[in-house]
């Protein structure tokens, strides 16, 4: 047998297994949701402590979740195209506004505007935990069944929304 | 020399005392604190990954003992607190993945290495045993 076989069989096996590693970027955690229905939840809103914001909102149309706080930087950063893809009525945003303060969140979405249907508070942060946020900002996109297709970490723009989000939404709406 | 002894010995009173990230107790029976350290300690700290969080002090590691000390207080098994966190986060927060489907190639693949390898062993010793021996290295060292 050939001496060069054994190595070369091995190289051809694994740069392939490297190149994926490299590729891959393990501080992006896959969510264990997609395909799944959403989470449950029931928080209060963040704007009336009386009032509910839970699951069951999220059923009958496609959706948005948005997990937010305002002491993320990242949550500033997407919190315009919130706001354009709310005005453009491109799609319902919901919101889990994820360990902060009432005062404080309020008073962003009173200064920046509020994109949000409703902003579930969740101020121990269980909420987030249940539906595996790892750091806000995350975007969950919920069909109108209420499973959980899609989810991205990080803040969104046009770019993320043409990229990630508009074929998917096109694809439901077919 | 002593200024530099000094500074060793200062160094290392200051090691000793590596601030502890939980002061207080979770739990005042002491099984019940000896589960919940190990648990916490086997769970992977999801935005600071090479902690685990039991070090650390990033607020969702706070909020996952919070979440584990409730289990347990809950009289849940540590199965169930794995499969807690599986179910949110993956294996990937396990620092000693469960087997499963998707984890097997982890399991597997050390002993895959340790056979091929143990294999290419054999092939080079036996092919060597055949070569004559070269009085000539052991004597004079110079190989070439």
């Amino acid at each position: 047998m050939n001496r060069y076989l054994l190595p070369l069989i091995a190289v051809v096996v694994l740069i392939p297994i490297f190149i994926l590693g490299l590729e891959s970027d393990p501080s992006q955690l896959p969510s264990q949701y997609i395909g799944k229905p959403a989470p449950d939840f029931d928080l209060p809103t963040l704007r009336d402590p009386e009032k509910r914001v839970s699951t069951a909102n999220l059923s009958g149309e496609v959706s948005l979740v948005n997990i937010w706080a305002t002491w993320c930087a990242g949550c500033r950063a997407e919190h315009d195209f919130l706001m354009q893809l709310n005005r453009d009525q491109v799609i319902p945003i919901y919101a889990i506004n994820w360990r902060d303060k009432r005062p404080d969140a309020k008073n962003w979405l009173a200064q920046l505007g509020d994109p949000y249907v409703a902003s579930g508070f969740d101020e121990d942060g269980r909420v987030g935990i249940d539906w595996g946020v790892y750091g806000a900002p995350e975007t969950f996109l919920v069909n109108a069944e209420g499973y959980v297709l899609f989810r991205y970490p990080g803040p969104l723009d046009s770019v993320v929304w043409d990229r990630e989000f508009a074929p998917r939404i096109a694809e439901l709406k077919k | 020399m002593t200024k530099r002894l000094i500074i060793v010995l200062a160094t290392l009173l200051y090691a000793h005392s590596a601030p502890a990230i939980d002061t207080g107790k979770a739990f005042d029976d002491p099984a019940l604190q000896a589960r919940y350290e190990r648990l916490i300690a086997e769970v992977r700290c999801v935005t600071c990954q090479n902690q685990s969080i039991k070090d650390s002090n990033a607020f969702i590691a706070a909020d996952l003992r919070r979440e584990i000390q409730r289990l347990i207080s809950e009289g849940k098994s540590d199965d169930e607190v794995t499969e807690f966190l599986v179910t949110r986060y993956g294996d990937f927060v396990l620092y000693r993945p469960r087997m499963s489907g998707k984890t097997l190639a982890l399991w597997v693949a050390p002993f895959v290495f340790i056979f091929f390898a143990g294999f290419a062993i054999v092939r080079v010793v036996r092919h060597r045993m055949t070569l004559p021996v070269d009085d000539e290295i052991t004597d004079g060292g110079s190989a070439q």
